[in-house]
């Protein structure tokens, strides 16, 4: 039995979820601010590619690191960490049955969420904040800079705790029964991961802060770059696990997938909780002061368990989909369940893709320059944007738009405008980001530096540059930011076009991207239980696991194909 | 399951293809952790971080006192210095340059101590593409052995202000 409070809740007309109505608020008030910061930093993308397309090189060098800021923060921070927010209350209410803990703790955590992300804006606009945004001592910010990061992180944690206490108060009413629901145990290990991440960030950004000030004399670079990549790399694990949940959801509610077998999915979450922060050594790999057995341990996340999950999640998914579309009856051959999947629908055609961009690209890239020794080769050159473009944009973005498809219907309750266009963004998108990617990967194996605003080196003392193939490597860069660009525009367009001026659908059913009649289907598979002919194909998913060995294969070639390269390079130890 | 409390009995072990998978991706998890320490011992590339503590004050005395015990020529008004093999050579990271020249030769092992004087930078050869952080008050220590011959350029490929895309040097291996 749910714990709302009287006439503080609704029943979704389309999916029968509870809605907790403070919830509902402040899920409105994250997204919103989500999109506002995912404009911006997408403007800022548009600038820096442009400028990285050495054939256009269109900023002068002061204003490329100082947009180049503004894109991380707004990226990397801001948006994403918003809109997983928006994903906790949701988890926390319509999945556990449970109100929401308070609505005056979600307000203090979103003023200090929202004011701490102006407050950075407007310090790096108005050229206060010109240290790019891992902000690496001894470059110094004006003291507001720090602040605004510290406000954010802060808002951010009580947030969380907001989520926690609701987890509890769904707990000590009884409102579910049994273990909970498998998209909110991701989305409490995300939110576990996010606690130490911002307590990493905490411990190394107030002296940080005291040390802008005058307060504290010196700080260390070392000590800096350790911690603050306890907050850098794991803040993107929070990214992870949130957007595994949002697979496992999207899966659900566009095909009524559900997972194979929950104990190794929830297994996997655990492997992230466990040991997915060590992964702050992956941008220290080539650092002095750590000697290699901390390298190798750190890098490879324990014995590359976290990894293990990533691939786990990468076969449960698709497989879930795949027992789903065949339970439905499309069983001939391989694919059949695939190419009869709801390509039409933006949610489905948003996660698979961020499925495969996301495995395939990001994962193979991001295992492979997280290798202790073939990081010599990779470190600070545009491979590893080219790696976390691929998790971070073509992974989770991308999953979190395919959820907005279904978030502004759903709970802002407004139908979108133009809902072709909705169906071919996620494609445009895609695959903007994975030309973006690519084209990063590859000039960065010629070397060329990520965070760099001529690659000819215009006026040095000693000339350098690069041969013709990493420069068009940099155009393709540039044509997969315009495309991604566009992509990312059709998708705020809409977003805002619906939230403000959409028709409401209050009390209607939300049916416009698939048929009424296969998203009852769709539920009805859902809602079945476990019987024998669901394990039967459960156990025999033959499409999945030829997927998966593709995804083996091509990581072995491009893994061993490193090593190679490595072994070519001058000795050095 | 994903949107609702799973059946009561979900506690189980894997069957079927997902149970072949798990184990395959743990075997080869498995193997990408082993390649590390392996190549540690075996593999001729390495980052041991070998460090010491230095200030940058001292650091750039040394680097004085290395260009002129060892100075050989200069270009572009800038000093080529050849360490002797096997012995210590010094390269300071500053905005912007990479001081000063070296020439090294072709299978010879040098002690190369990097520093910076000022803000982080990063050691990046061209066009080998091997590549290490540089930080201040860090004497980075890269036991060293061009095998090939050529001229090579050094850039910085960590941001160290507005003139980051001026930092440059050189490494010229006879």
């Amino acid at each position: 039995m749910g714990n709302f409070l009287e006439g503080r809740y609704r029943t979704c007309n389309t999916t029968g979820l509870p809605v907790c109505l403070d919830a509902q608020f402040f899920i409105k008030a994250h997204a919103v601010a989500a999109v506002v910061f995912f404009l911006i930093g997408a403007i800022a993308a548009l600038l820096i590619a442009l400028t990285r397309w050495s054939a256009v090189h269109l900023l002068p060098a002061m204003w490329f690191y100082r947009v180049l800021t503004l894109h991380g923060l707004n990226m990397l921070i801001f948006w994403i960490i918003s809109f997983e927010i928006a994903i906790l209350y949701f988890a926390g209410t319509s999945l556990l049955n449970s109100r929401l803990f308070s609505r005056k703790v979600a307000w203090v955590a979103y003023v200090l969420m929202v004011v701490g992300a102006l407050m950075v804006d407007y310090i790096v606009l108005i050229g206060k904040g010109d240290v790019l945004m891992t902000s690496y001592p001894p470059l110094k910010a004006h003291p507001l800079f720090y602040l605004g990061i510290i406000f954010f992180a802060v808002g951010t944690l009580i947030a969380v705790f907001n989520f926690f206490a609701t987890v509890y108060i769904a707990r000590r009413d009884k409102t579910y029964e049994g273990s909970m629901p498998l998209v909110a145990y991701g989305a409490l290990a995300a939110a576990i991961i996010a606690v130490v991440t911002l307590l990493h960030g905490a411990t190394v950004m107030i002296p940080s802060f005291l040390w802008s000030l005058g307060l504290v004399e010196h700080i260390d670079a070392g000590w800096y770059r350790l911690v603050w990549w306890g907050l850098g790399h794991p803040s993107q694990q929070i990214n992870v696990a949130a957007m595994v949940a949002v697979w496992y959801f999207m899966a659900t509610l566009t095909t009524g997938a559900k997972p194979l077998n929950e104990t190794v999915c929830r297994a996997a979450f655990v492997f992230y909780i466990l040991f997915i922060n060590l992964a702050s050594a992956h941008h220290l790999l080539v650092d002095p002061g750590l000697n290699a057995s901390w390298k190798i341990w750190n890098t490879s996340y324990a014995m590359y368990l976290a990894v293990l999950a990533s691939m786990i999640h990468g076969f449960t998914v698709p497989a879930s989909i795949e027992v789903a579309q065949r339970l439905k009856g499309f069983t001939r051959g391989i694919f059949n369940w695939l190419t009869s999947a709801p390509w039409g629908d933006p949610g489905f055609a948003s996660i698979f893709l961020s499925i495969v961009i996301f495995g395939f690209i990001g994962g193979i890239t991001g295992v492979t320059l997280g290798t202790e020794q073939i990081n010599i080769i990779a470190h600070n050159t545009l491979r590893i944007p080219g790696h976390f473009h691929a998790t971070v944009v073509g992974g989770t973005t991308l999953a979190f738009m395919g959820l907005t498809y279904y978030v502004v219907p759903l709970i802002f309750q407004r139908d979108f405008y133009f809902k072709k266009w909705a169906r071919v963004q996620p494609y445009i998108f895609a695959s903007g980001v994975v030309l973006l990617s690519l084209g990063m990967s590859f000039a960065g194996s010629y070397g060329v530096p990520r965070r760099h605003w001529d690659v000819n080196f215009t006026g040095a003392p000693l000339s350098a540059g690069f041969d013709a193939a990493a420069h068009f490597f940099l155009g393709v860069l540039g044509i997969g930011g315009i495309l991604a660009f566009t992509g990312a525009l059709i998708f705020i367009v809409l977003t805002v076009l619906a939230v403000f001026f959409g028709k409401s659908i209050a009390g209607q059913p939300f049916h416009g991207w698939q048929p009424a009649e296969k998203f009852k289907l769709s539920m009805e598979i859902f809602s079945r239980k476990k019987d024998e002919k669901f394990e039967q194909i459960a156990h025999k998913v033959p499409g999945t696991v030829v997927l998966v060995f593709v995804l083996l294969i091509s990581f072995m070639v491009y893994y061993f194909a490193n090593w190679k390269a490595l072994a070519d390079v001058w000795w050095v130890r | 399951m994903s949107i609702k409390s799973p059946e009561s009995n979900w506690f189980k072990p894997p069957e079927g293809s997902e149970r072949l998978w798990v184990g395959v991706a743990l075997v080869w998890c498995m193997v990408m952790f082993l390649a590390m320490p392996y190549w540690h011992f075996k593999g001729k590339q390495n980052s041991t971080g070998e460090s010491y503590a230095v200030t940058p004050a001292e650091f750039q005395k040394r680097v004085n006192r290395f260009v002129e015990t060892n100075k050989v020529g200069e270009k572009n008004g800038i000093p080529v210095v050849e360490p002797s093999p096997g012995g210590d050579a010094y390269l300071m990271g500053q905005m912007w340059r990479w001081y000063p020249i070296l020439k090294l030769k072709e299978g010879q092992t040098y002690r190369l101590h990097i520093s910076s004087v000022d803000l982080q930078h990063g050691f990046s050869v061209l066009p080998i593409n091997i590549n290490f952080q540089v930080l201040p008050g860090y004497d980075h220590v890269l036991t060293l052995t061009p095998t090939s011959k050529g001229i090579f350029q050094v850039i910085c490929n960590e941001f160290c202000g507005i003139g980051h895309h001026l930092m440059t040097g050189q490494i010229i291996v006879e």
